[in-house]
């Protein structure tokens, strides 16, 4: 079964006078989509199902059906099988983007009903829950706050670390350190801010505040951040370093000058992803920054509000007016991630290393 | 990783001119300490973070009367306090296996797609818009969950339970929304499908070309050359993969925590609203936890850490013996 390729067949093929299989038309597989749908319709109308997915699911399993033994009839069973691992393999693309596109659609049109200019720049400050308006400042204000205090402890250590592994790095400290990157990787973002909660809160015995906040996201932002700046240092060409070795420069000054600049771009978009990342995080951010409704701009006192958290707050609420506000919120929290990705992205494409290949 | 960082511990190139090697400038020794004193820093977090939970976790399980692995109740507050992690440990695994079996076949469907079956115009479009599934936070799934797919499921766990219902584990014994478990699975399915595509995506990518192109040679059909050079080449990429997938699934807070209706009740039936996850829990009991309960919600976390640890650990074990894996320099 596994060594089909040894099949006689193609050798065959030459004493039949012509080189090439039977092959169906370029138009046989839109043919048999067309036929299968109406199959599925019929036998979906003939039943009486009233679901439409059971349509499509009947049709689809026609498709696949017909595909395999029409192709297999037509053009061997090996042919047959190809094709049915081709339309499986477009399925499940299919079935990728269906829940993506659902939910960007159910986002904007839910997000647009609330989202404006006064929502963006208003809190929630002496509003009830059931009433409208009320706005999103202070998660906006303190998502920033926390996200950036976050990057400034984690963007140098996740640095440094990528450039230990990559340019000092040999032995068993270095392959713990890139063990312990990858599984910290995996750390569940509830447990980081668990562990803030446990050292800053309950021992060092500080109230909830956005700072706690960020010592958990920068827990969770620093493995990413060696990771890609690792994957980074490691596409800068090493005849790069060798030269600059060989001129007689010392080694600290070859990757501050020369490894360093030639991959920033890769390193940028890395940060930028990280940010991104930690941006949806609510889980830590609900345990130590706690929400409030009022704008506190100081983020190492007293209680912050944050974008993620007050989806989660206003939907808990489960008010119509709230729920209201938080597709808005998730609106603006989708916004800001997928403008950081894309930003973040564009410089990937802008200074994309030359790895001279 | 060892492949690609060899060259850069190769002495400099050029004749061996008998110069004295190895002389630690200042610069160089300063900028070493500042790496190296990154690097444990992260080794040191991990291990605080242990230690600091473990801590936390011991004073709650010592003060908690029941057997805090098998108790179906979650009340630290009580007198005497009885908490007990058997419900979660039992959703968290079983709506992480539903994500798993449902998301796995799926990812690797797309990472085929991407890596071989997609228009070579369309191959980065679509890599990007998977990145793009990865980038929505965790909130924002739970909320689409919430409002779109629990009304939405609910046909399908009517239809589950009328012509599956005999297996027992579709059998629907309270009517109700489908805030169950089968739900979330569905849910955490969608979440991890990125990670899941991006990583066997990668190694389907570094299937060597040579077998590809022998294979096709041989007169292969494109399934054949998947299965017989693209598959078994990627088959440790892809158990590693799922594990990062489960690592994610089981430690999904969030999502969870909108989507599901907890309750303390241990059932086998997965389309009845109930259940809980480790993550959820901690996230649904903490405002009203006082000290106490936060200790035991920390015990709860720990557990999790650990299991989390464990699966990551694995799957990156798995990762780091392909020596194969590594960038352009190798």
């Amino acid at each position: 079964m596994s060594h089909t390729v040894q099949d006689k067949r193609p050798v065959a093929a030459p004493s039949r006078g012509t080189l090439a299989h039977a092959r169906m038309p370029r138009w046989a597989p839109a043919a048999i989509a067309v036929g299968s749908v109406a199959t599925g319709c019929l036998i979906g109308v003939v039943a009486g199902l009233e679901s439409r997915i059971q349509w499509g699911l009947l049709s689809a399993l026609t498709f696949v059906a017909a595909t395999y033994f029409i192709t297999a009839k037509v053009e061997g069973s090996r042919q047959g099988k190809n094709r049915v691992a081709t339309s499986l393999v477009w399925v499940c693309f299919a079935l990728a983007i269906v829940p993506l596109l659902s939910l960007a659609w159910i986002t904007l049109t839910k997000g647009l009903t609330v989202l404006d200019g006064y929502f963006l720049t208003h809190s929630m400050s002496g509003l009830l829950d059931a009433e409208e308006g009320g706005g999103v400042y202070h998660a906006l204000l303190g998502t920033i706050e926390q996200v950036a205090i976050a990057a400034v402890i984690a963007t140098p250590i996740g640095l440094l670390t990528a450039v230990y592994l990559v340019e000092y790095g040999r032995g068993r400290l270095a392959r713990a350190v890139t063990f312990f990157v990858d599984v910290m990787t995996g750390i569940p973002s509830i447990v980081a801010g668990l562990f803030v909660l446990a050292t800053w809160n309950l021992m060092l015995g500080f109230g909830p505040s956005g700072f706690a906040g960020s010592l958990a996201l920068a827990i969770l932002m620093m493995p990413v951040i060696v990771r890609s700046t690792e994957e980074m240092l490691k596409l800068v060409p090493n005849e790069l370093r060798e030269a600059s070795l060989a001129l007689g420069v010392p080694q600290w000054r070859t990757i501050l000058k020369v490894v360093l600049p030639t991959s920033i771009g890769g390193i940028t978009t890395g940060v930028m992803l990280a940010v991104a990342r930690i941006t949806g995080e609510t889980a830590p951010v609900l345990l130590l920054v706690f929400g409030t409704k009022l704008i506190n701009p100081n983020p190492f006192e007293g209680a912050q509000s944050s974008l993620p958290l007050y989806v989660y707050e206003q939907y808990s609420v489960g008010t119509a007016a709230s729920v209201d506000r938080a597709w808005a919120g998730a609106l603006v929290l989708i916004a800001f991630v997928m403008i950081l990705n894309l930003v973040a992205r564009g410089i990937a494409r802008w200074k994309a290393p030359q790895t001279g290949r | 990783m060892e492949t690609a960082t060899a060259p850069t511990q190769a002495p400099p190139p050029g004749p061996p001119t008998g110069t004295p090697r190895g002389k630690a400038r200042p610069g160089d020794r300063i900028f070493l300490g500042l790496s190296k004193g990154s690097g444990i820093t992260l080794l040191v977090i991990m291990a605080a973070i242990a230690a600091f939970l473990g801590y936390r976790a011991v004073l709650a399980i010592s003060k908690d009367e029941a057997n805090f692995l098998t108790t179906f109740e979650w009340n630290p507050a009580g007198d005497p306090p009885v908490f007990g992690i058997a419900v979660l440990a039992f959703g968290t695994v079983v709506s992480s296996i539903i994500a798993m079996v449902l998301a796995v076949p799926v990812a690797i469907g797309i990472a085929l797609f991407i890596s071989h079956f997609a228009p070579r115009r369309l191959a980065g479009p679509i890599a990007y818009v998977v990145d793009l599934l990865a980038a929505v936070p965790s909130i924002i799934y739970g909320l689409w969950g919430a409002v779109f797919l629990v009304p939405y499921l609910d046909g399908l766990n009517k239809w589950l339970d009328e012509y599956l219902g005999w297996t027992y584990i579709f059998e629907r014994t309270s009517e109700g929304v489908a805030r169950n478990l089968f739900t979330v699975g569905i849910l955490l399915a969608i979440m991890i499908l990125p990670i899941i595509t991006n990583v066997t995506r990668e190694v389907f990518l570094q299937s060597p070309k040579m077998h590809e192109e022998a294979a096709l040679a041989l007169g292969a059909t494109r399934w054949e050359v998947i299965r017989m050079a693209v598959l078994p080449f990627g088959r440790s990429g892809i158990i590693s993969a799922s594990m990062l997938g489960l690592g994610r699934a089981l430690g999904e807070t969030m999502a969870v925590a909108v989507v599901l209706s907890p309750s303390f009740v241990l059932s086998g039936h997965l389309l009845d609203p109930g259940g809980g996850t480790f993550a959820q829990n901690i996230a649904a009991k903490f405002n009203e936890a006082d000290e106490f309960g936060r200790d035991a919600l920390i015990a709860s976390g720990l557990v999790l850490f650990v299991i989390t640890l464990l699966v990551n650990g694995a799957a990156r074990a798995i990762i780091a013996r392909r020596k194969e894996y590594s960038g352009a320099n190798a």
